[in-house]
């Protein structure tokens, strides 16, 4: 079964193989300069606890249960000027065959000089300055299956040039291979009543998805300002849906539009205060909008008369389409607001609980997470999530994963 | 005559005070300049380092005894007219693995820092104003971790002692931040190397909260003292924190295009 999956996915794309027998040339030619070699990487497992029923008898029940296998590889010669990262990544899942998958978190060369650098192959790339909406950050497909927040990331492939300026970073990337997202299958949670079809996928570029994408970004710190603008031009991560039908089932098509997207991050330092912002115009054929996320991070040093740290968090979300209607599917962050504490008690074990509640402006929507970890020993880690989500607009994507509260337990260990 | 008496005997009682006022002035400026003098001295003898790297390994110690230990890389240049540059890379424990700092320090005003999170590839500059927090949930705050400029301080010399066996100066240093965890600090150095050889540390409340203890200085490049050992006892905690250096190596190579978000980014 593992085996049969993760053959699955890695013969699916070309370019991962192709890359793949690229890296194993690589590294049996370079073992030999190779001065350092690391393995480390992490084993986790975890258990979901939902509170009531699905919505849809074919949903698992109650427990979800899951093992996670993550470990990295790294080799570094020159001094460090070269070096090979190979982070594979798998999990296993008792009840949804879609959430049981592989990805090829990263397979990376890095050769880097006085004041440039090339990266190539499989990689993540972080933009952005914000906490509870990522708009800028655009070069990775979201990992749909892993968990629902959207943090975690699907590896892309890439040919990266950063130069470092005085007047800031410069970074070049050429994206070839499209990652399409993947979605929770018929028997999870955390999804709408129409499955989503993660087969039948269409493409505006004729190029489907070989299309080269491109991006440009440059950032900078100037005084207390940590500034990045970014331009990317390719195909949207987020595929629109459109209902169609497989036999006597509806079916949720996914469709990758292109588009050209402008976006800006700054976040100001000042004192305990972080001013945060991010902004994007996005252009497409079907639409063209702009969307902001802005606010503040402020903490108090030394809570309770303890070393805790407590920050406080506010951040608003403002989308030109607004709320989802009959005709377009607008944004579910048209006009969100954003409360989160982050408390970190700076002891040994590095205890740390983090709360957040979002709340739609514009109808009845909630969400909440409660987030609680600390280390155990050397190297085992535990976390606890709550999620709670409500929405009384059948139109929110919040609507369809409102009976889906959760607990959640992992516990992972670090090698 | 009457009169004549008064103000004799107040002109001695006011000569008096004056006298006292005057020798006790005197003798705060000069223990103020004497102070500032040999901490002067001390960061004099410890110029034209360049960069340096070198391993620390941290050994947190609770009350009962429980050892947890942090391992760490840190990588430092040389500013001439501005605090150091620094990047600290974490390696233990393994889920902070890959975990790095950049820092750039100022003697006055807040530094420049970034944190690199590796699980989300993500560099966040951070808020400098926690200089007073744990370091790494340690004895050692973020400020007892940062590097010595003259700038930091207001000074004054208490007078002589010997310590670790060495003839020793006591000078007592102010901190200027408003954001220093500490009134003050006491600081030893020995008289022949002007080495920092123990720091008492008082709180916000003025009661003594710890002790830093140096110990095994050696020499490299034939100039620049380096402790091997450093050991800090919370008083009030009962807790402690030792830190271990190894593999302390000078003049590198390391420039400013070694501190930036690139390198953060890839540093191991």
């Amino acid at each position: 079964m593992i085996n049969r999956i993760f053959t699955k996915k890695l013969t699916h794309s070309l370019v991962v193989k192709l890359l793949l027998s690229a890296t194993l040339i690589t590294t049996t030619t370079t073992t030999i300069f190779a001065n350092e070699f690391e393995f480390s990487g992490k084993i986790g497992i975890e258990q979901r606890h939902f509170v009531e029923q699905g919505d849809n008898p074919q949903q698992l029940e109650h427990k979800q249960s899951s093992i996670l296998f993550e470990p990295e590889l790294y080799w570094d010669w020159n001094n460090g000027s070269d070096s090979l990262t190979f982070k594979p990544f798998y999990r296993l899942d008792s009840q949804d065959d879609e959430r049981s998958h592989s990805d090829i978190r990263e397979l990376s060369y890095i050769h880097a000089s006085d004041d440039w650098e090339i990266r190539a192959g499989i990689r993540k790339e972080y933009w952005g300055v914000t906490e509870f909406q990522h708009l800028v950050d655009v070069i990775n497909q979201t990992d749909g299956v892993e968990d629902f927040d959207g943090e975690d990331k699907l590896g892309q492939l890439m040919l990266n040039l950063s130069v470092v300026n005085d007047w800031g970073i410069v970074d070049v990337f050429l994206l070839p291979g499209f990652r399409e997202r993947q979605y929770v299958g018929a028997d999870g949670r955390l999804r709408g009543p129409v499955l989503i079809d993660n087969d039948n996928i269409s493409y505006q570029s004729s190029a489907g998805k070989q299309h080269l994408d491109l991006a440009l970004r440059w950032s900078h710190s100037i005084g207390n300002f940590d500034i990045g603008s970014h331009w990317f031009h390719g195909t949207n991560r987020a595929p629109l849906l459109s209902l169609s039908t497989d036999g006597d089932e509806p079916l949720l098509k996914q469709h990758y539009q292109q588009m050209d997207q402008f976006g800006l991050d700054v976040q100001a330092t000042l004192g305990d205060w972080l001013w945060k912002f991010e902004s994007i115009y996005r252009h497409s054929d079907a639409e063209n909008y702009w969307a902001t996320q802005a606010g503040f991070e402020y903490s108090f040093v030394g809570v309770f008369d303890s070393n805790a740290d407590l920050g406080i968090l506010m951040e608003h979300s403002w989308d030109e389409r607004g709320e989802a209607d009959e005709n377009s599917s607008g944004s579910s962050f048209q006009n969100d607001l954003f409360f989160g504490a982050r408390l970190a008690f700076n002891d040994i074990q590095s205890s740390e609980i983090l709360m957040g509640l979002g709340s739609d402006l514009d109808h009845n929507g909630f969400s909440f997470i409660f987030e609680a970890s600390r280390r155990i020993g050397e190297s085992f880690k535990a976390s606890l999530d709550v999620r709670l989500m409500q929405s009384n607009e059948p139109l929110d994507p919040l609507y369809y994963v409102k009976n889906d509260d959760h607990l959640q337990l992992a516990i992972d260990w670090y090698f | 005559m009457l009169n004549t008496k008064r103000m004799k005997a107040f002109k001695a009682g006011a000569t008096a005070v004056i006298f006292a006022l005057v020798s006790h002035s005197t003798f705060a400026i000069d223990a103020a300049e004497q102070g500032l003098a040999i901490s002067k001295e001390a960061k004099m003898r410890d110029l034209g380092w360049a960069d340096s790297s070198s391993d620390m390994q941290m050994v947190l110690r609770n009350t009962q005894g429980q050892e947890s230990i942090r391992e760490i890389k840190i990588k430092s240049l040389e500013q001439e007219s501005d605090g150091d540059k620094s990047l600290t890379i974490f390696n233990q424990p393994r889920d902070v693995k890959g975990t790095a700092f950049l820092s750039f320090s100022h003697p006055i005003g807040a530094d420049d820092q970034w944190l690199y999170l590796p699980a989300l590839k993500r560099v966040k500059r951070i808020s400098s104003r926690n200089k007073s927090g744990p370091f790494m949930g340690s004895e050692f705050s973020f400020e007892d971790l940062s590097s010595f400029e003259i700038d930091k301080y207001g000074y004054k010399y208490l007078g002589d002692e010997q310590i670790h066996g060495l003839d020793s100066f006591m000078v007592e240093q102010y901190p200027v931040d408003e954001n220093s965890g500490y009134t003050r600090r006491i600081v030893w150095l020995d008289k022949t190397e002007y080495r920092v050889q123990k720091i008492d540390f008082y709180d916000r409340k003025d009661s003594l909260l710890k002790t830093l203890t140096y110990s095994d200085y050696k020499q490299y490049l034939d100039k620049y003292w380096r402790a091997d050992t450093a050991k800090m006892v919370n008083h009030q905690s009962g807790k402690s924190t030792d830190l271990v250096f190894k593999n302390y190596a000078f003049k590198t190579g390391l420039q400013d295009s070694d501190f930036n978000r690139n390198t953060l980014k890839r540093a191991r």
